[in-house]
């Protein structure tokens, strides 16, 4: 790979990102409801207001003033306070909810990825057979099914008939807190959410796996593979799926990409306490800071993830290194 | 004639090995593609040919004539929708045709490897060319890594290239290139016939010389056996000893090069002959062949090339031509030379009996 490549995408990744920080800036100062506000209170002196006005830089205009110092402690990680959560800084809030989210969705996009990936790979390999028949009716299914038409009739079934796993949350209150009691009460409150969030992009990575395979398997050199005499399965294997998996690779990204984001919806209805759970709340109580603090996590986990599928992108295809 | 190969080979021919058979005899291929939706097409019809060790076979005829359909045959690489309907290639005398995908693959590359068309797209394109050079020779001979990865430097070495380019992916090299890697890949197992299937069609006029020349020379010092598959007949007259002219399916004419070209039976082939530029003689035009090949789902009866031929006569649109076998070792499907035509071999079976075939390609 050559460092020209590796520098420009890491330029447009720095690029895309403070883009997205300026139109954040602007967007957070139309919305309705403002710190402004807070201060015109009926009970505070015109003096007081004033103060406050002062203390928040309200009283500058938006630019330069507002902006250079948005920007300024933006860079240095300062997002400011949350509302709801009486004043802790933002990055404590959202820090808090972060590793929630990673374990779940981070587990459950490698879970899915991998069985996906295989699925989709021996589906499209034996297009038309009852195991591609199979595979892909499941995918398809699958894929059509939002998180939480997933995960409710596993709630229903694993938790409240069988009484097998806890219904919702992260851990149990009041457990006793040594390290493998903990491990263990996590461990039995992930699985359900974990299945739901596996089972909920198995289809995607193995609907555009299958159809890359199928892509794959008319090219000439899979016949020279043929022709040498090779085993199915190893053709398959090394001819026939690091070729199929390059297209795979943006959607990898983009689909690790929205790890962060969370599946709202599938951490509503776990009540899991991560980003997704944090976002809903953030709206609720329109903790304008907190939410900024969320979308700017969320455009860099994106921006990121594609970077890597770009250098990832790199490693794989020797054309694109050049 | 000895069985099989000579000295060169590394290894004893299958257990199966017929002794005294001919190195390759095919009699009577018919090759059916399913169509979607219609009737299937018969784009190989009773081909029969036979290949002796060290000679070199062109076959030529136009685009879907069923060339390199009658090649992929014989290992069976045939799209899905394509199969062996009748007859049989007998390799050693071991009729491969019955043969399960994981019995012919033990046949495959072996035996029987191919040069493509085109190896920009042959070769993989993410994996380093010395890799899959070496890739057979670790899988089917069960060579070491190390000593694979060898030998695929001395096979880059024999057809011109040098062994530190065994790290270069496809896209580094240039077309003449990639065509030399596809080559040195075919040698890899050593195996029994190469088949080159248009090999030089994608490349420019020189490279296109170099290639052959390298052909040629590969074949004078390893004593390859050459299934050449191409429409350009200059190629097959510099580097085969016999040529088969295809015409929608069925063999047209067979025989020795030098008599095939010079005299040509077959209107087919002396149309052929005519269409193509001859430096030494005294032409301004080229010959051409009005119309095009037909529809292979509707085939016409009788001779097929009968629509074309200049010298078609009333039987030609009703009667399959039988093939005559010649003492010059020339056989012809064309009314124009019946059985019994003065310098045909007698009591020759013809196809129209329905009776087996004499099995050309020198078989002595």
């Amino acid at each position: 790979m050559s460092s020209r490549y590796v520098v420009n995408k890491l330029a447009f990744a720095v690029f895309t990102i403070v883009a997205t920080v300026l139109l954040m800036f602007i967007l957070f100062r139309m919305m309705p409801g403002s710190p402004d506000r807070a201060t015109k209170n009926p009970n505070m002196t015109q003096a007081q207001q004033a103060a406050l006005r002062e203390k928040w830089g309200l009283d500058k205009p938006l630019f330069p003033d507002q902006l250079v110092s948005y920007v300024g402690a933006t860079v240095t990680g300062d997002l400011g306070y949350s509302y709801k959560y009486r004043a802790q800084p933002v990055t404590e809030v959202i820090g808090g909810a972060l590793w929630p989210t990673v374990l779940l969705l981070g587990l459950g996009e490698l879970i899915a990825m991998v069985l996906g990936l295989a699925l989709g790979a021996v589906s499209g390999w034996r297009r038309g057979s009852p195991v591609d028949r199979l595979g892909n009716g499941i995918s398809l299914v699958l894929y059509a099914m939002p998180y939480f038409v997933i995960g409710m009739p596993l709630i229903m079934l694993f938790a409240t008939a069988l009484h097998l796993l806890p219904t919702s949350g992260m851990s149990t209150p009041g457990a006793p807190s040594d390290l493998l009691t903990t491990l263990g009460d996590v461990g039995a409150h992930l699985i359900l959410p974990l299945t739901a969030v596996s089972l909920g992009l198995i289809g995607g990575y193995s609907i555009l796996m299958r159809s890359s395979i199928i892509e794959t398997r008319a090219e000439d050199y899979i016949t020279t593979a043929r022709a040498k005499g090779l085993r199915d399965r190893r053709i398959l294997w090394t001819h026939a799926f690091p070729n199929a998996l390059l297209p795979m690779v943006t959607w990898i990204a983009i689909s690790f990409g929205y790890v962060i984001a969370g599946a709202i919806t599938l951490e509503i209805v776990f009540n899991w306490p991560g980003i997704g759970t944090l976002t809903v709340e953030a709206l609720d109580a329109r903790d304008y800071p907190l939410l900024q603090g969320i979308f700017l996590l969320l455009a860099i986990s994106v921006v990121v993830a594609n970077l890597i599928a770009d250098l990832v992108y790199g490693l794989l295809d020797p054309r694109v290194r050049a | 004639m000895t069985t099989g190969i000579s000295g060169r080979r590394q290894w004893p021919l299958p257990k199966q090995a017929v002794p005294g058979a001919p190195l390759l005899a095919v009699e009577d291929l018919s090759v059916r593609f399913r169509m979607p939706g219609g009737p299937s097409v018969k784009a190989v019809d009773g081909v029969s040919f036979g290949l002796d060790d060290g000679e070199a076979l062109g076959i030529a005829g136009e685009s879907g004539c069923g060339k390199t359909t009658t090649a992929l045959s014989l290992v069976q690489l045939l799209p899905g929708n394509g199969r062996i309907s009748a007859g049989s290639v007998k390799l050693f005398g071991i009729d491969l045709v019955p043969k399960t995908e994981r019995q012919l693959a033990r046949y495959r590359w072996r035996e029987i490897s191919i040069v493509f068309q085109g190896a920009m797209n042959a070769l993989n394109p993410v994996r380093r060319i010395g890799e899959q050079i070496a890739e057979p020779i670790e899988v089917r001979l069960g060579q070491a890594r190390e000593a694979s990865r060898k030998r695929a430097g001395e096979l880059l070495e024999l057809v011109g290239i040098p062994r530190q380019r065994a790290t270069a992916y496809p896209h580094e090299l240039s077309g003449g290139m990639r065509q030399r890697a596809m080559i040195a890949m075919a040698l890899a197992c050593d195996p029994a016939i190469v088949i080159g299937d248009e090999p030089t069609t994608a490349l420019d006029v020189m490279v296109q010389a170099q290639i052959l020349k390298l052909l040629e020379q590969l074949r004078r010092d390893l004593g390859l056996s050459l299934i050449l598959i191409t429409h350009d007949l200059s190629v097959i007259a510099e580097t085969c000893d016999r040529t088969m002219v295809m015409y929608a399916g069925r063999v047209a004419e067979e025989g020795p090069v030098r008599r095939v070209f010079t005299a040509p039976r077959h209107p087919y082939t002396a149309k052929l002959l005519s269409s193509f530029p001859n430096i030494r003689a005294d032409r301004r035009t080229l010959g051409i062949i009005p119309g095009q090949p037909p529809d292979l789902r509707t085939p016409p009866p009788g001779c097929r090339f009968a629509p074309r031929c200049s010298e078609a006569m009333p039987q030609c649109t009703t009667e399959v031509p039988p093939e005559v076998r010649f003492a010059d070792g020339v056989r012809v499907a064309c009314h124009l030379f019946p059985p019994g035509t003065p310098g045909s071999l007698p009591g020759t079976p013809g196809r129209a009996a329905g009776a087996p075939r004499a099995l050309a390609g020198g078989v002595s």
